[in-house]
């Protein structure tokens, strides 16, 4: 393959279209090369965001033939078809220009989770005694690189825009790492129930299978979590537990 | 006069990577309101590409290790040019910065009793990196954001900072645009802390992102700032080479200090060739006992893979030079050899070194777990930078001006150990942030000129108003990072850098002429023509210093003075903005040691 034809999503708040660009390719060729490559001898206005070209920073997220992916993880052989390929910014958000959304609100919502609050050091020295099988599930959702390629292929918000109640996978994830760290006291359950709006995920696994990190986002974070919920606001006899020994839950 | 926003903080940190963040936080534990600039969106600095561990001697792996084997480990590897302050604090404080980082959510692997598990890595004598497989830096940054957008400070996200505001000789603050729609900014400041990192975008081939534009470097320098070390670039010695596409993406030490070794195409082990004099007792004579060390039998010694990064960089070069390379101009890596020790080689290689295992497979088509991988030296780190007071982070000639980590010179010397960056991003971030926050105490009353930030203004706005030109922005920064990478690479001689400096003033006053087309909203043509200006001021530090320096040392090399000359090691280059604007170089001698750290190295052998 000698060169690609791209359609590449232009404009801003205001409205906007697919441009065509005719690229030349190299070996091994990324779509964030492509998009570089006309940004430098075409079009040097396109903006796209991305800073470490290796899948390790999420800050080039786009659709790429209508599918949500990092474009620096993205091969141009693996995307490329009889027509051309399409380029647009992820459709959730805001659109600011070209591939840049605004995807602010996201920073918002995690500043809401209550923060990892940790127990008594076990050491002098300050520090805890923690096997590997206890950091196990929570070092998964640590890998997250906040892409929001999760948020943007959630029907809950990329559908019904329930942005104001829904905070969506990422921030579940967030949530369950705090929540399972062997050494936080925190407690997100209410949280997670009233503002965070865990309910309204119906378990499509949508977000699981465009993680570019394969983190099992549903099964291992956002399941167990609305366990929690359960648990602690449907289930008659740990309520009666909690008004008899007292404990934390709602009433 | 041109629109500007305005905002006042005590403490202004530009730059939000590990340094920045525990800077920010550090100041705003004190009590001062803080501004944290950063260039990209929150959690996106280059901090993330960190991938081996931090370095910290808590001696959970092996008791034998001490702040005193870590602290002689960094001088020798720096080869004594280091600020021998800043490398005892830095051993000192390490463990203690590893410890909170865990108080504030971090999840570093683990030992069989229950400890931050430690693993090997180059010209470190014991097992001090703590890590998260190959993903530590992610770990890091995640961390300190997470903990830092609880602690009140405001963040100004992708906001590029394009010159600091003087009142007298101190600095009070920062002008700048916001990237999404190019409006100005002015930052006022009693304090400011430049935590900007590095500077490999002078380079073609890089592990740096685009945010690698030497701005902190330059906007320091340009304030009066002097700059030092700035010939010790290193080149990290595996970068991937191929395909084309990915060429300078960093491969992890990592994957030599779980037994990964080196080898030319025709099969041959050649780092046991040449092992240098100040490392031939550390290292180990057979291969067999490097196998051994890495699997962490305390009795045995490193294997040459893990000898610095300067050496085995050189080393490789050396290869391909004499034809012995890999196809594509470089050493093969092989992790998979392992296989002929380990049983389940493949799913231990995945679970130690996750990330190299996903970024060959997609982005190259190589399965690790089974072949050698291509790689070749890669720009990765400036040791050089900002000359600052070693306890306190303040600069050596702009009061009020602070600098912290990667842009920061002083700790790592000639060449830096892999895993000293990440400990030197929060134990100096946290000096900076302290010292920045009493110093605005302090000093609480500035002011600033309405001229410089018009003269700012007027200088942000001249590419965009000569709109697009025939060489454009990304031209020019192409044809920078070309002759860097020719002229003043990994092999220097006097002749061709004499040369980059003409090409440097060249394409300055190139510069001066190009223009973007579009307009102030999310303009990469017009920001890429604005960060113009520092690549070429770090580019000329760099050339300068590189020229002055007559002998080969740590990540320095010249091809006509290839050998290390005791003469050049009592003194460091010092670079400032002479009175005409020009720039000048100049010899300031290293402090003597204190005698309590002389003998440590001389313990320590």
């Amino acid at each position: 393959m000698k060169s690609a034809t791209f359609k590449v999503w232009r404009g801003d708040q205001k409205g906007g279209d697919f441009q065509t660009y005719e690229v030349e390719l190299e070996p091994g060729y990324v779509v964030l090369d492509a998009i570089h490559k006309i940004q430098a001898e075409q079009a040097n206005d396109l903006a796209c965001r991305w800073n470490c070209k290796a899948g390790k920073c999420g800050s080039c997220s786009a659709e790429v033939n209508g599918s949500p992916r990092l474009m620096c993880m993205t091969r141009v052989e693996d995307v490329a078809g009889d027509g051309p390929i399409t380029v647009e910014p992820m459709r959730t958000f805001p659109v600011l220009k070209d591939l840049v959304t605004d995807v602010s609100w996201n920073y918002e919502v995690k500043a809401s989770i209550q923060k990892m609050t940790p127990r008594k050091p076990d050491f002098e020295d300050g520090s805890w005694k923690m096997h590997q099988y206890d950091v196990e599930r929570p070092q998964e959702f640590r890998k997250c690189i906040e892409c929001f390629l999760c948020q943007d292929v959630c029907h809950v918000l990329r559908d019904h825009q329930m942005h104001g109640e829904f905070a969506g996978p990422r921030h579940f994830v967030f949530a369950a790492q705090a929540e399972m760290n062997p050494i936080d006291v925190g407690d997100r359950v209410v949280q997670l129930r009233e503002e965070l709006g865990i309910g309204y995920c119906n378990i499509t696994k949508c977000c699981t299978k465009v993680c570019p990190e394969n983190i099992t986002i549903t099964d291992n974070a956002i399941i167990p979590l609305k366990e929690r919920v359960v648990d602690r606001s449907y289930d008659p006899l740990a309520k009666l537990a909690r008004a008899i020994f007292g404990g934390s839950g709602e009433e | 006069m041109s629109q500007y926003q305005e905002f006042e903080h005590d403490v202004l940190v530009i730059g939000a990577g590990g340094a920045g963040l525990r800077a920010a936080i550090e100041a705003a534990a004190a009590g001062v309101r803080v501004g944290l600039v950063c260039k990209s969106l929150l959690g996106k600095a280059h901090t993330v590409m960190a991938e081996g561990g931090m370095a910290a001697s808590m001696g959970n792996v092996d008791e034998r290790d001490g702040w005193q084997t870590h602290f002689a480990d960094t001088m020798r590897g720096g080869q004594y040019l280091n600020s021998w302050r800043m490398a005892e604090l830095h051993a000192k404080e390490s463990p203690e910065r590893a410890r909170e980082l865990e108080a504030w959510g971090a999840l570093f692997d683990r030992t069989p009793d229950g400890k931050i598990l430690q693993r090997n890595f180059g010209g470190h004598k014991y097992p001090r990196l703590a890590h998260v497989g190959d993903r530590t830096g992610l770990e890091m940054i995640r961390t300190l954001q997470d903990h830092g957008i609880h602690q009140g400070i405001d963040v100004h996200m992708e906001v590029t900072v394009t010159r600091l505001l003087k009142d007298g000789d101190r600095c009070v603050g920062a002008f700048g645009y916001d990237r999404e729609q190019g409006r100005f900014r002015v930052f006022k400041a009693k304090a400011v802390v430049l935590a900007t990192g590095g500077l490999g975008r002078a380079y073609l081939v890089t592990s740096n992102s685009w945010e690698g534009t030497g701005d902190g470097h330059s906007l320091g320098y340009h304030a009066g700032a002097e700059l030092r070390d700035m010939e010790f670039i290193q080149f990290h010695p595996t970068g991937m080479i191929w395909p084309p596409s990915v060429r300078g993406i960093l491969v992890t030490e990592g994957v030599r200090g779980e037994g990964g070794i080196l080898k030319n195409n025709e099969g041959t082990r050649f780092m046991f060739d040449d092992i240098p004099p100040l490392y031939v007792d550390q290292t180990a004579d057979t291969p067999e006992e490097g196998w051994r060390y890495v699997t962490g039998d305390r009795d045995a010694r490193r294997p040459p893979e893990l000898l610095t990064r300067d050496h085995v960089a050189r080393k490789i070069v050396k290869e391909v030079q004499e034809g012995r390379g890999s196809p594509h101009g470089g050493a093969f890596l092989d992790i998979a050899w392992i296989k002929e020790h380990i049983k389940d080689s493949e799913a231990h290689i995945k679970k130690k070194l996750p990330s190299m295992y996903h970024q060959f497979k997609e982005l190259a088509g190589i399965d690790i777990t089974k072949e050698p991988m291509e790689v070749g030296p890669t720009t990765h780190y400036a040791m050089g930078g900002i000359a600052v007071d070693p306890d306190t982070q303040m600069t050596t000639t702009v009061p009020g001006l602070f600098a912290a980590g990667e842009v920061a010179g002083g700790l790592h010397g000639a060449n830096r150990l892999g895993g000293n960056s990440l400990s030197d991003l929060v134990v100096f971030g946290q000096r900076a942030g302290e010292h920045a926050a009493r110093f605005a105490k302090e000093n609480p009353s500035y002011s600033v000129s309405e001229a410089e930030i018009e003269g700012a203004a007027v200088e942000a706005l001249a590419p965009l108003e000569r709109g697009a030109t025939q060489v454009g922005p990304f031209q020019l920064q192409f044809e920078l990072q070309t002759m860097m990478q020719n002229k003043v690479g990994i092999a220097r001689e006097e002749k061709a850098l004499s040369e980059a400096l003409g090409t440097i003033r060249q394409i300055a006053e190139q510069l001066a002429e190009v223009g973007s087309g579009g307009n102030r909203w999310y303009n990469p043509g017009w920001h890429t023509a604005l960060d113009m200006k520092h690549l070429l001021t770090v580019s000329e530090a760099i050339a300068i210093s590189a020229r002055e320096r007559k002998e080969s040392r740590g990540a320095h090399s010249r091809l006509d003075h290839p050998e290390k000359d005791a003469a050049w090691s009592t003194f460091n280059h010092i670079v400032r903005k002479g009175a005409d604007g020009e720039m000048v170089i100049e010899r300031r001698d290293i402090p003597p040691i204190r005698q309590e750290l002389q003998d440590i190295i001389e313990e320590e052998g």
